[in-house]
């Protein structure tokens, strides 16, 4: 799998994000800078965290109108994976790849902590290497993770099942209104979705951040070992 | 608002009769107004540690590891694999008081450019605040502000806060401290210094434009506050973390090329400061036209821009013939860059703006002459001995209540603002050991990180303080397996002029200086912020506890090996060190019993190095599962501590006899350590040979923390105690 990673003025997990790549792949990921104009030949670009413009207008408001935006849309039209972590899932929010918009979290403060994941469903390259239900750890740190769709998108992403995690309590129990399991105040407790054609994913939380026993487990990295498995050429 | 320049002027600028009469006879004439306010941030206590200075040089700053000690921009000690880590706290008290957001904010934002404009990239960021009581209403809010500004920035520029501390004490009411470090990771092949070099070489702007915020603020920084201190906000300068992460990624892809001689970032006094000390080191002249300087704002005087402490903005002195290959690069991050004067021959610097010389002073006698002061001290005399002791409460119902008192209280609220796991190398999150610990990317190696102080033992006893700060960073660096290698200070203080701050300040660093010496653990680069008193509406001043607040750095060869302070399961629990039972200015004889008396434990730098030794060979060969250094609120609070990590829990044996159950439990006597262990009779063997105190306290197990009367409390009863602190605080 050739990845490549996107890098905006005010991106600071590609670093994280190489470092899960490579682990997976055996091989450094292409780094592309917002300017260009060219997406070289890969089989997943990711969007990676950060504070893309410094979070100034509305998250991933301003990336989303970079010159290499347009390359990733029409690289989305062919059917290309993307995946968009956190700053990532708020630019392909506002590029429109991805239904919806991550607000504010209802607490009003920032919040690095431990999350636990349920994977609601495992028939795609993001998600294969889970069953159906289960439920994971994964870092989660960001002020604007309030995931928010108004009903018509909601019922869709639930009547199509393109909602890829959702927070949970350790032992799988979704609860909106739980602000332990539920910490940003995301509607049904959506942590991550698809796109229709399963994709696109874009998620808050940070599984890049736990794929090494050293750092505490790897509970984050069945993502990255999916998407090998899944994208073969 | 043409000032005339005179007397009075002078010191409004903060500086003496005598100190402007030296101005003048250094310049021969009256200074223009720039010149003067060069002269005056200059020779800011802030800028020249005028009362500090002739301590500051008694400590020791050497060692076979140190590749820079204290004059650069921060420390640089060698870590192995050819890579070098940079370090240093720096305060941002005055400014967090007036505005707490930008202040605490922007103290992060001038730490981290102290660290990278040495050629580092910023790896971990720690923090040391004090605050006033919790129950003072400005607390809360300057709490919130505080940690909103510490995350704000920190979280944007992408550097992961792994760790610090926080003490509340009604002294800090007027006054908070904001002590910010930041460490980075170089190739120590690859370290920039800020000596300019080569006559006609560009000097270079970078960063953000230059505004009207800060100015004076050097100048703020070294006066006590008097009641109308909130109204110097406009000195306070305003953070723009995104600008940051743009010049961090400039300067280090700049730092890949050789274009670079010298670099230093505008920090207090900003390109007042940078320019002289960046000209005044490599013995070299600095002509600079301001009226290419990035300006925000229209109609700026050369007074202005010279004392403006815009954030976010560095200067450099390039190779003129890479100049533009430096161009290219700050474009590409869409940063401003500007050729702004060059270097001379003159020894001077001369400043000019529209067609005018605003400013030209000689750089020696700026430097050379500045004042130094040996200040009157008086010593305090040491404290009685804490006496007509007794136990109100239950042991049971003691623990519980120190677990949530607001010094040793769940600090998750606080932690939980702040990005630990950005970069990916976080290895140990806050509160998960000892000290913090990072991975470098790429190597085995792993650094340990903390910052320590123990202000109310500072304020009975200064150097005995000094000297513990000092022990317990070697302490919590050792408990986690690391060799400890160097520290940071940042010595927040009263008003100097008062000879019984005086006398604080130099037993502290009588008493830091002890320990650095007996711990091979050297200074490498700190920070003194003085004046730290308000005035109160009836004219008597409050002065802070004597905060000498240290950060400090270690070094695991083999990361792997590392350990926290969890309770493993099915281990012995043993105690190493001795244990006499000192109460004197305890966490447990205030909180219990209302007291702040007393004597600090005493510090013992032979006793302390050797126990320390022999727990960190005991981690490295592998027979240690969990560690944890006692301090506030001792062995009690810290096995409460351990059970409360991962919920497992253990079953203690009766104490030594001879010793009150209070003091057994609760006593901070220093050089201990609470080890889990699989076996502890070949471990007790080992103390032994080793002639250090070892004995078994009980076997974990379960998840209650079984006291040896029977009586158990669960960890989970424990961790509501603990949890609820802040987060009742801030909602109330």
């Amino acid at each position: 799998m050739k990845a490549a990673i996107v890098v905006f003025p005010g991106t600071n997990r590609e670093r994280d994000m190489a470092i899960a790549l490579r682990r997976v792949t055996g091989k450094a990921p292409v780094m592309l800078w917002h300017r260009d104009t060219e997406l070289p030949d890969v089989d997943l670009v990711v969007l990676p965290g950060g504070f893309s413009y410094g979070d100034y207008l509305r998250c991933g408001a301003m990336a989303a109108h970079s010159p290499i935006m347009s390359e990733i849309r029409a690289y989305a039209q062919k059917g290309g994976h993307i995946l968009g972590v956190c700053n990532g899932f708020q630019i392909l929010t506002e590029t429109g790849l991805l239904p919806g918009a991550l607000l504010r979290n209802a607490g009003l403060r920032f919040l690095s902590q431990d999350c636990t994941l349920r994977v609601e469903r495992n028939d795609t390259a993001f998600t294969h290497k889970w069953k159906k239900g289960d439920v994971f750890r994964t870092p989660m740190a960001h002020g604007d993770g309030n995931y928010t769709a108004d009903t018509r998108t909601l019922e869709q992403l639930e009547g199509e099942g393109l909602v890829a995690f959702r927070y949970a309590s350790a032992t799988g129990q979704a609860d909106e209104t739980d602000t332990l399991t539920n910490p940003n105040g995301s509607m049904n407790s959506i942590a991550g979705i698809l796109s229709q054609n399963t994709r696109i994913c874009g998620m808050m939380p940070h599984p890049e951040d736990l794929v090494d026993p050293l750092m505490g487990g790897e509970d984050g990295l069945p993502l990255f070992t999916g998407l090998v498995e899944a994208i073969v050429r | 608002m043409k000032k005339t320049v005179d007397e009075a002027l002078a010191q409004e600028f903060g500086l003496t009769s005598e100190e402007y009469a030296r101005v003048i006879d250094i310049m021969g004439r009256t200074p223009s107004l720039t010149e003067l306010g060069v002269f005056s941030v200059m020779w800011s206590e802030h800028c020249s540690y005028k009362s500090s200075r002739k301590w500051l040089r008694t400590l020791p700053t050497t060692a076979p590891w140190v590749i820079h000690g204290p004059g650069e921009n921060a420390g640089v000690v060698d870590i192995g694999e050819g890579y070098a880590a940079i370090f240093k706290m720096e305060s941002h008290n005055h400014p967090s008081f007036i505005e707490p957001y930008q202040g605490a904010a922007t103290g992060v934002g001038g730490i981290l450019r102290d660290v990278f404009t040495m050629g580092a990239r910023p790896v971990a960021n720690l923090n040391a605040l004090r605050f006033g009581s919790p129950e003072t209403p400005r607390t809360r809010q300057i709490i919130d502000g505080v940690v909103r500004g510490i995350g704000g920035y920190g979280n944007c520029v992408g550097v992961p806060t792994v760790g610090g501390e926080i003490n509340f004490h009604p002294a800090y009411d007027g006054n908070p401290l904001v002590n910010a470090m930041t460490v980075g990771i170089a190739r120590k092949d690859r370290i920039f210094l800020s000596a300019a070099a080569g006559i006609g070489n560009p000097v270079v702007y970078v960063g953000s434009r230059t505004g009207r915020d800060g100015i004076h603020g050097a100048t703020m920084s070294s006066a006590e506050f008097d009641e109308n201190a909130l109204a110097k906000r406009p000195t306070v300068q305003v953070g723009d973390p995104f600008i940051e992460k743009l010049l961090i990624e400039a300067c280090l892809e700049l730092m890949a090329t050789d274009a670079i001689v010298a670099i230093q970032d505008m920090g207090a006094a900003g390109l007042t400061s940078s320019s002289v000390e960046m000209a005044g080191k490599g013995g070299v002249g600095i002509d600079l036209n301001l009226d290419d300087v990035p300006q925000r704002e229209p109609g700026m005087t050369a007074y202005e821009m010279m004392l403006s402490e815009s954030q976010e903005r560095m200067l450099m002195v390039l190779k003129p013939e890479r100049t533009e290959v430096a161009r290219k690069i700050f474009e590409k991050w869409e940063l401003d860059f500007a050729i702004i004067g060059h270097l001379t021959d003159t020894g001077h610097i001369v400043v000019r703006h529209k067609g005018q010389v605003e400013a030209d002073i000689p750089l020696d006698p700026l430097a050379e002459q500045a004042p130094i002061y040996d200040r009157p001290a008086t010593r305090t005399a040491p404290p009685a001995p804490v006496a007509d002791i007794h136990a109100p409460l239950s042991l049971e119902d003691m623990l519980l209540k120190l677990v949530a008192s607001p010094d040793l209280a769940s600090r998750s609220w606080v932690w939980n603002q702040y990005d630990s796991t950005v970069g990916g190398q976080t290895v140990r999150r806050p509160g998960a050991a000892d000290a913090a610990i990072v991975k470098i990317e790429d190597t085995s190696l792993g650094l340990a990180l903390t910052t320590d102080c123990t202000p109310r033992y500072c304020q009975a006893d200064a150097k005995t303080g000094g000297a513990q700060a000092v022990a317990e960073a070697w302490r919590n660096i050792t408990a986690v397996g690391a060799r400890p290698l160097a520290v940071t200070d940042n010595l927040n203080f009263g008003n100097p002029e008062k000879p019984e701050i005086m006398g604080q300040f130099i037993a502290a660093i009588e008493g830091m200086g002890d320990a650095c010496r007996e711990l091979d653990f050297p200074v490498v680069s700190g920070n003194v912020s003085l004046y730290n008193e308000t005035r109160q509406p009836d004219g008597s001043t409050m002065s802070i506890l004597p905060t000498p607040a240290i950060g400090a750095l270690g070094v695991l060869e083999d990361v792997n090996k590392a350990i926290g302070l969890a309770m493993q399961d099915n281990a012995d629990i043993v105690l190493i060190g001795d244990t006499k039972g000192e109460l004197g200015q305890s966490v447990w004889l205030r909180e219990i019993l209302g007291r702040e008396e007393g004597a600090p434990p005493p510090v013992d730098l032979k006793t302390e190095r050797r126990n320390g030794d022999f727990v960190r060979q005991e981690i490295l060969a592998g027979h240690v599962l969990s560690c944890h250094d006692l301090a506030d609120g001792g062995i009690l609070v810290a096995l409460a501590e351990m059970v409360m990590a991962d919920g497992v829990g253990c079953t203690l044996e009766s104490p030594a006899s001879g010793i009150r159950p209070e003091a057994f439990w609760f006593g901070e006597d220093q050089a201990r350590y609470i080890v889990c262990v699989k076996n502890a009779p070949d471990l007790c063997a080992r103390a032994e040979k080793a002639g250090v105190p070892a004995r078994v306290l009980g076997r974990s197990g379960g998840s209650d923390l079984i006291l040896p009367s029977g009586v158990t409390i669960s960890a989970a009863r424990l961790r509501t105690a603990h949890d609820s602190f802040f987060p009742a605080l801030m909602a109330s």
